[in-house]
């Protein structure tokens, strides 16, 4: 893996690409990071796209949090880097 | 402005995936923010700005013809949103085509009657560069509505009280919320942009966790 550059964006980037895995839009939901236990939504994460896949890093240490990678008709997800994900279950994704 | 059958609304500040897919069966897909308000109708406004070399932004800017269909995967992200019933003072600063966005959120407010107060600081290069010039110039120009500055970055117009510059703190402490209304703020542009924005702010004494961020870069990026 190739050290982190401030070429990136934030984690709210990858909701579409998540959305093929997850029911509910996880970027919203919060991730503690099981390097340093910074707990921030995912959406704050630092996204890097530029590799086959996407990874997410904590945003305070750079710790790998999320890794999605498709290689041909499988995808494969690492979430190691967290220690859990809290997900707000009282408003619906869609809609204002 | 594409026409979507099924499409379940959005909220201000949400993106789409487009896909292209070329009869050899390569496919690309891009992030594009929406800039229209939510509405019933399944319309969605997207702005593109044309990356000369850029692999989807030609095609959907010069190629493509009304009727013709593209693939959409949508509305995504409920992070960087912008809801009516948020009522406390919001602060939106854009680089660029990073206005694409707020202007979702300050069209949503127009739409639904919401007096919440806004505040756009927009960067950009030179006057001609600014997206959205007379839509924001006749909202803004409204008793109760949205206060705008343009921060200017290489070319002000006439008699423009500061010179050609990158938003520094001195414009954000003078044309910004005080940190003591605690407004939420809504970021988007080039990284390096965000990166300096969201910095000054924090700098400013507002608190990081109302700081919301959208960066978007050359690859796989949102325009």
């Amino acid at each position: 893996m190739s050290s982190p550059s401030n070429d990136y964006l934030d984690g709210n980037a990858a909701a579409g690409e998540l959305s093929k895995v997850f029911a509910v839009d996880i970027t919203t939901a919060a991730g503690r990071c099981a390097e340093c236990g910074t707990t921030k939504c995912l959406a704050e994460a630092h996204l890097y796209m530029h590799g086959p896949g996407l990874v997410a890093r904590c945003p305070a240490c750079e710790h790998v949090l999320l890794r999605l990678v498709n290689v041909r008709e499988h995808m494969f997800l690492d979430v190691r880097g967290m220690i859990y994900l809290r997900l707000d279950t009282s408003r619906s994704q869609q809609g204002s | 402005m594409l026409q979507v059958s099924d499409w379940p609304s959005h909220i201000a500040g949400q993106h789409v995936d487009v896909r292209l897919t070329a009869h050899d069966g390569y496919s690309a897909v891009r992030s594009y923010s929406i800039a229209s308000a939510p509405n019933a109708e399944g319309r969605v406004e997207l702005t593109v700005e044309r990356l000369p070399d850029g692999e989807v932004s030609p095609y959907l800017t010069q190629e493509l013809a009304v009727g013709d269909r593209v693939e959409l995967r949508g509305p995504i992200g409920g992070w960087f949103v912008w809801r009516s019933p948020q009522t406390e003072p919001i602060q939106l600063i854009a680089g660029g085509s990073g206005i694409v966005p707020l202007m979702a959120m300050i069209r949503s407010r127009a739409s639904v009657g919401s007096t919440a107060p806004f505040r756009l600081l927009y960067s950009v290069r030179e006057p001609g560069a600014a997206f959205y010039r007379d839509e924001l110039q006749a909202i803004s120009s409204r008793g109760d509505s949205v206060k705008l500055t343009y921060a200017y970055t290489r070319t002000t117009p006439k008699d423009w009280p500061r010179p050609p510059g990158r938003i520094d703190a001195s414009i954000i402490a003078e044309t910004t919320w005080p940190s003591k209304l605690i407004p939420t703020c809504y970021v988007c542009g080039p990284t390096s942009f965000v990166e300096g924005t969201a910095a000054m702010l924090v700098s400013c004494s507002n608190c990081p966790d109302k700081i919301r961020t959208e960066r978007f870069g050359p690859i796989g990026g949102r325009k």
